[in-house]
């Protein structure tokens, strides 16, 4: 099979699907033309996501990467959000193939453009080296 | 579960008459049909009456068929057959189309590396050409014109017996694939008028790893394989007696079946096509009329072909769509983008092929399953609420 168990859970069964009406940061990542869009919603209370949501428009490693991501954020502060990394949603996912890897990098950026959007909505200063994106794909960034 | 399968221009299943015809060639009569001895005339017998069976279901006559380990040999061959003859003549063009299936595009580009000169002409909004454009492309230096005869992707058939009268009248070598046609649509080379023609037994409930190129007499193909002297020197190996054997027996069988299973074919295709364009922002890739009988292809605006095939799958329907995801490469099917699809619509298509193992109920089940499959990505999907929502323009009306 192109996909483990633990993707194709989180691929049937996805976790946190939705959007939120009063999110407190909104973070939207990837390109319709490469196939993939992720869209992550955070509800933040005290620097803690309270609760997430998220809507995908792409593959099954898109949508179970943003399952998976979600619910490694649930409930974290947001320091700790900020530290996830495609690895590590790579690694909850028992491993994607070869050329979904990028997947993976979607969720991350997802996640932290989410907490960007956050902060700058509520003018908390950070630091901007943290968010850099670092998808790298043929077409994107144009549209 | 049961499952559907509906990815029959991927490959089909083997017929019970085709694995039964290559059976005696597996297990007693494996002599090789080169040897002088009994076992290897017992071979070469049965080598000889497979050509003669696929040459007169072709038309053809017994000395134009070569056996080759299937369509994009025989591709390959044709390709590179019809660039070395135009080449000792000092003709170094070629013209084809945009929607040709690799095993001839990626043929094309090579051939263009060593020198060649090639033209792909632009396809209509069905994906179709015309013998005007073949014609208007010709020049003093056209060595060859392929064009396929029925689209992989889409189904469409193209006017090859008017491209073919085109090239005959100008003096060019014209070769088709009709790797997705034989055993489908009736096809006689002499009716075509083709100079070479490209098939392949596991399209047609053959087994795989096995086809066949047809060449004109008084034309000579190019070795591409060397080694000893199979297939009068043009193919080397020793010939894969059991799958040329099941292979005629396949085609006998699909060519006898064509009057009775098309009629039966297109009316499950027109309802498949029918039903799922009550999906709201579908559209039906290729012609409504102009295209194979098994044949559906559709896009569905704001989600992606993987998630749609996977959750299908899920459902037990083996089906195939030209997304970027299920090609392992960045872009969506070079088909859907020459007929004019946005790539964010083409990630988002759907390909059935029936054969006619499938059945109506079958049909009405698959209608059903992509409905819901459709709407529950949707659901999840950014795109289809700014399609919703009005921030983004509907591509698909």
């Amino acid at each position: 099979m192109l996909y483990s168990e633990k993707v194709m859970d989180h691929f049937t069964n996805p976790r946190n699907v939705g959007t939120m009406e009063d999110a407190d940061g909104i973070g939207e990542v990837g390109n319709a033309k490469c196939g993939d869009i992720m869209k992550i919603f955070l509800k933040i209370k005290n620097d803690i996501i309270i609760d997430v949501k998220f809507s995908t428009f792409g593959c099954g490693s898109a949508i179970a990467s943003s399952s998976m991501a979600t619910e490694m954020i649930k409930g974290k502060p947001l320091s700790q959000a900020l530290e996830l990394t495609n690895k590590a949603v790579v690694e909850a996912l028992d491993g994607l193939p070869a050329h979904k890897l990028h997947c993976s990098v979607l969720a991350e950026e997802a996640v932290k453009a989410a907490v960007k959007d956050y902060y700058d909505r509520n003018g908390i200063a950070y630091d901007h080296g943290k968010f850099v994106q670092t998808h790298d794909c043929g077409h994107c960034g144009e549209d | 579960m049961n499952r559907i399968y509906v990815d029959n221009a991927a490959t089909t299943k083997m017929s019970r008459k085709a694995v039964k015809a290559m059976l005696p060639y597996l297990e007693e009569r494996y002599g090789n049909p080169s040897s002088l001895h009994t076992a290897g005339q017992l071979a070469a017998e049965a080598l000889f009456n497979a050509r003669r069976e696929i040459a007169e279901r072709l038309g053809a006559d017994v000395k134009e068929i070569y056996f080759t380990s299937g369509g994009s040999e025989s591709d390959n061959q044709a390709l590179i057959s019809a660039a070395e003859a135009g080449a000792r003549k000092g003709k170094k063009h070629i013209i084809s189309q945009k929607t040709e299936h690799h095993a001839i595009l990626n043929t094309l580009k090579k051939l263009e590396k060593q020198g060649f000169e090639i033209t792909l002409l632009d396809v209509d909004g069905e994906g179709s050409i015309t013998a005007e454009q073949v014609r208007s492309a010709i020049r003093g230096d056209t060595a060859l014109v392929t064009t396929m005869t029925a689209n992989n992707e889409i189904g469409t058939l193209y006017p090859i017996k008017e491209i073919a009268e085109v090239c005959r009248a100008k003096g060019v070598l014209f070769h088709t694939d009709a790797v997705q046609a034989v055993g489908h649509i009736p096809l006689d080379v002499h009716e075509i008028g083709c100079d070479m023609l490209s098939l392949s037994a596991h399209k047609f409930h053959g087994p795989k790893g096995v086809g066949a190129l047809y060449v004109r007499n008084g034309l000579m193909p190019s070795c591409i394989i060397e080694g000893g002297a199979q297939e009068r020197g043009r193919r080397a190996g020793t010939e894969n007696i059991a799958g040329i054997c099941s292979m005629a027996a396949a085609l006998n069988e699909a060519a006898t079946a064509i009057p009775e299973d098309t009629p039966k074919l297109t009316a499950m295709r027109d309802r498949l096509i029918a039903g799922l364009s009550e999906i709201p922002h579908s559209v039906l890739n290729g012609s409504t009329t102009n295209r194979l009988p098994g044949n559906v292809n559709m896009c569905f605006e704001g989600i992606e072909g993987e998630s749609l095939l996977l959750l299908l799958d899920a459902k037990g329907i083996c089906a195939s769509s030209g997304s970027a995801c299920t090609s392992g490469s960045l872009d969506p099917s070079h088909v859907l983008l020459a007929i004019g699809r946005p790539h964010e619509v083409a990630h988002g298509s759907l390909r059935l092929t029936l054969s006619s193992e499938n059945t109506p109920d079958e049909v009405e089940f698959i209608i059903r399953s992509v409905k819901e499959v459709v709407e529950y990505l949707r659901n999840m999907s950014p795109i289809w609420q700014e399609l919703q929502e009005g921030k983004r323009n509907y591509v698909i009306q």
